[in-house]
């Protein structure tokens, strides 16, 4: 049976000094910086920096290591900090980035998501608070700066390191390629290499056009539709953590529900051996831009064998695998109610999508914006290329809410305020995140290190003391919530813990 | 193709088995009108938040490549 698809949403964000001058690196340290500081302040809570043992992000999963490949990933001098939910929120390059911790299923994954969004708007008034008169941190929950270059929103998935990474490849990518039809965030404009800027006046997709290869092991340029990074953060003999940068960051809580609920399900299909290969596309690089071009939805891919299909009609045929699985092997893996949940809304999202998409104006980003792109558009009559309709475009994404666009244009939601607000503090209960966060929250001074895949200690007179957490299921609120609970010292809590 | 538009009709049969709203014809027009006015609000709204000087906003939003 398929792996318990632990997952989480790695979000790189755009960010944009205003009344000030300031680089981008230097903002993304200023905003994480007043972040810690403003809680630690407010709650007296301390914040720990990371450890970097763990990771290794040129190694790839077909099997080799490109040593000099890649620049180091994660500059250590920048801000590294790990939250009591379990996040860690950093400096990636020159974004500030928010990694949510690893959940259970697609809900989960949208509260944690939706979590850090208010982390990062909360960072943006205690950057207010700090900065010179008039000064402002301003971030963006978009991949694009409609000028060719992109900041990506990854989804990870636990998976079976006996599953051959060929058979994911091969198996995966028609979903990536075609998913964009509810998961894209729309994009006014292009910025496909060879592209006129203004060749295609509306897109699905604000990723689509950087992807270059099929499969490959880059992340920042020519980007592959199924990354190879081999760096599982767990035990490496039984698991791979698939690493996809492929999607778009969504503004809509059901859309990055269905992103990752789909994909969690149609990675345990691949995992049980059940998708096949029917709807293997002849050149998925040209189809994924192809796709995202055409908000009418009627373009067709080549398939191998000769035959054309819409995205819409690939993902007809993957629901009804997914359907067929659900009969036959149930939806443990991604969570039974969440599972049947996510199939319920994936059928009728396509339905909605195949009568014209006004029924998912709620749902999907891109129909979403789409809708005030176009209004706009037709109530001044600007052309394809105006401006405006790009600062419309850049502002659905903007996190600040008096200017948000996307928290005006009705979308649906999925999870409480009450709901979101817990996430922000603490951790999911049902993975090692528990571990991390609730360690975290009573321990801070004791941690001198966190990583995704162990705490390390100071106890006092004694050397460092690593605790190891290889299993993602495991550290659990069931496995360890009354033992932190009973425990008053981290002393203590390592002694119990080596019992 | 056949397959295909069988699949299209299993939405309605499963809200209609557990009695969750359908749309009928009159609804779909009525929600129309309905989506228009909103949509209208919503553009008055644009009008109010939209960074005032478009295009500096948007010749300025330059972000460094990520991942």
């Amino acid at each position: 049976m398929a792996l318990p698809k632990v997952c989480g949403i790695e979000t790189e964000y755009g960010i944009v000094v205003r009344g000030a001058e300031g680089n981008p690196a230097t903002a993304s340290s200023q905003l994480i910086n007043a972040y810690v500081a403003g809680i630690a302040r407010d709650r007296s809570a301390g914040a720990v920096t990371w450890d970097f043992e763990d990771e290794h992000p040129a190694t790839d999963a077909r099997g080799f290591t490109l040593d000099d490949a890649l620049a180091p990933e994660v500059e250590t001098t920048l801000v590294n900090a790990v939250l009591t939910n379990g996040a860690r929120y950093y400096v990636d390059h020159a974004h500030p980035e928010m990694s949510t911790p690893e959940v259970l299923d697609a809900r989960e994954a949208v509260r944690f998501d939706r979590a850090a969004e208010e982390i990062v708007r909360r960072s943006m008034a205690y950057a207010r608070s700090i900065l010179s008169d008039g000064a402002e941190l301003v971030v963006y929950k978009n991949n694009s700066d409609g000028k060719g270059n992109s900041y990506g929103c990854h989804e990870n998935y636990l998976m079976a390191r006996a599953t051959p990474f060929g058979q994911i490849v091969r198996q995966i990518t028609p979903h990536f390629v075609t998913r964009q039809v509810f998961t894209g965030a729309g994009k006014v404009g292009c910025e496909a290499p060879g592209s006129e800027p203004d060749g295609v006046a509306y897109q699905l997709s604000q990723r689509a056009d950087f992807f270059e290869e099929e499969v490959g092991l880059e992340t920042t340029i020519k980007r592959p539709i199924v990354n190879t990074r081999d760096e599982p953060h767990c035990d490496p003999k039984k698991y791979r953590r698939l690493h996809v940068i492929v999607g778009d960051a969504n503004m809509s809580e059901v859309a990055t529900y269905l992103k990752v609920g789909t994909t969690a399900i149609v990675l345990a299909m691949i995992e049980d051996d059940t998708l096949g290969d029917d709807w293997m596309l002849a050149n998925p690089v040209a189809a994924i831009r192809r796709i995202s071009h055409d908000p009418s939805l009627r373009a067709t891919v080549r398939l191998h064998g000769g035959r054309s299909a819409t995205a819409l009609e690939i993902q007809w045929g993957l629901l009804e695998r997914a359907q067929k699985y659900e009969q036959s092997h149930g939806l443990a893996a991604v969570g039974e109610s969440v599972g049947a949940d996510v199939l319920r809304r994936w059928e009728s999202v396509l339905a909605g999508l195949e009568s014209g998409g006004d029924d998912v104006a709620d749902i999907v980003d891109w129909v979403a914006k789409g809708r005030l792109v176009d209004g706009y558009r037709e109530r001044h009559g600007l052309a394809h290329n105006d401006a405006r309709l790009k600062a419309i475009d850049l502002q659905y994404h903007d996190l600040r809410l008096e200017r948000c666009l996307a928290r005006r244009a009705g979308l649906s939601t999925l999870v409480s305020d009450a709901e979101v607000e817990s996430a922000i503090t603490e951790p999911p209960t049902s993975t090692r995140a528990y571990f991390r966060g609730r360690c975290l929250a009573k321990f801070a001074d004791n941690i001198v290190a966190a990583n995704w895949d162990s705490l390390v200690f100071d106890i006092g007179d004694e050397p460092l003391r690593r605790v190891p957490m290889m299993e993602p299921t495991r550290g659990t609120a069931e496995h360890v919530g009354a033992l932190i609970d009973e425990v008053t010292t981290a002393r203590e809590l390592i002694e119990r813990l080596g019992a | 193709m056949a397959e295909h538009k069988q699949k299209r009709q299993t939405p309605t049969r499963r809200d209609e088995e557990t009695g969750v709203e359908t749309d009928d014809a009159p609804a779909t027009s009525e929600s129309g009108e309905k989506l228009k006015a909103e949509l209208d609000d919503l553009l008055d709204e644009i009008d109010e938040v939209l960074e005032s000087n478009a295009e500096d906003f948007v010749k300025s939003y330059v972000q460094k490549g990520g991942q």
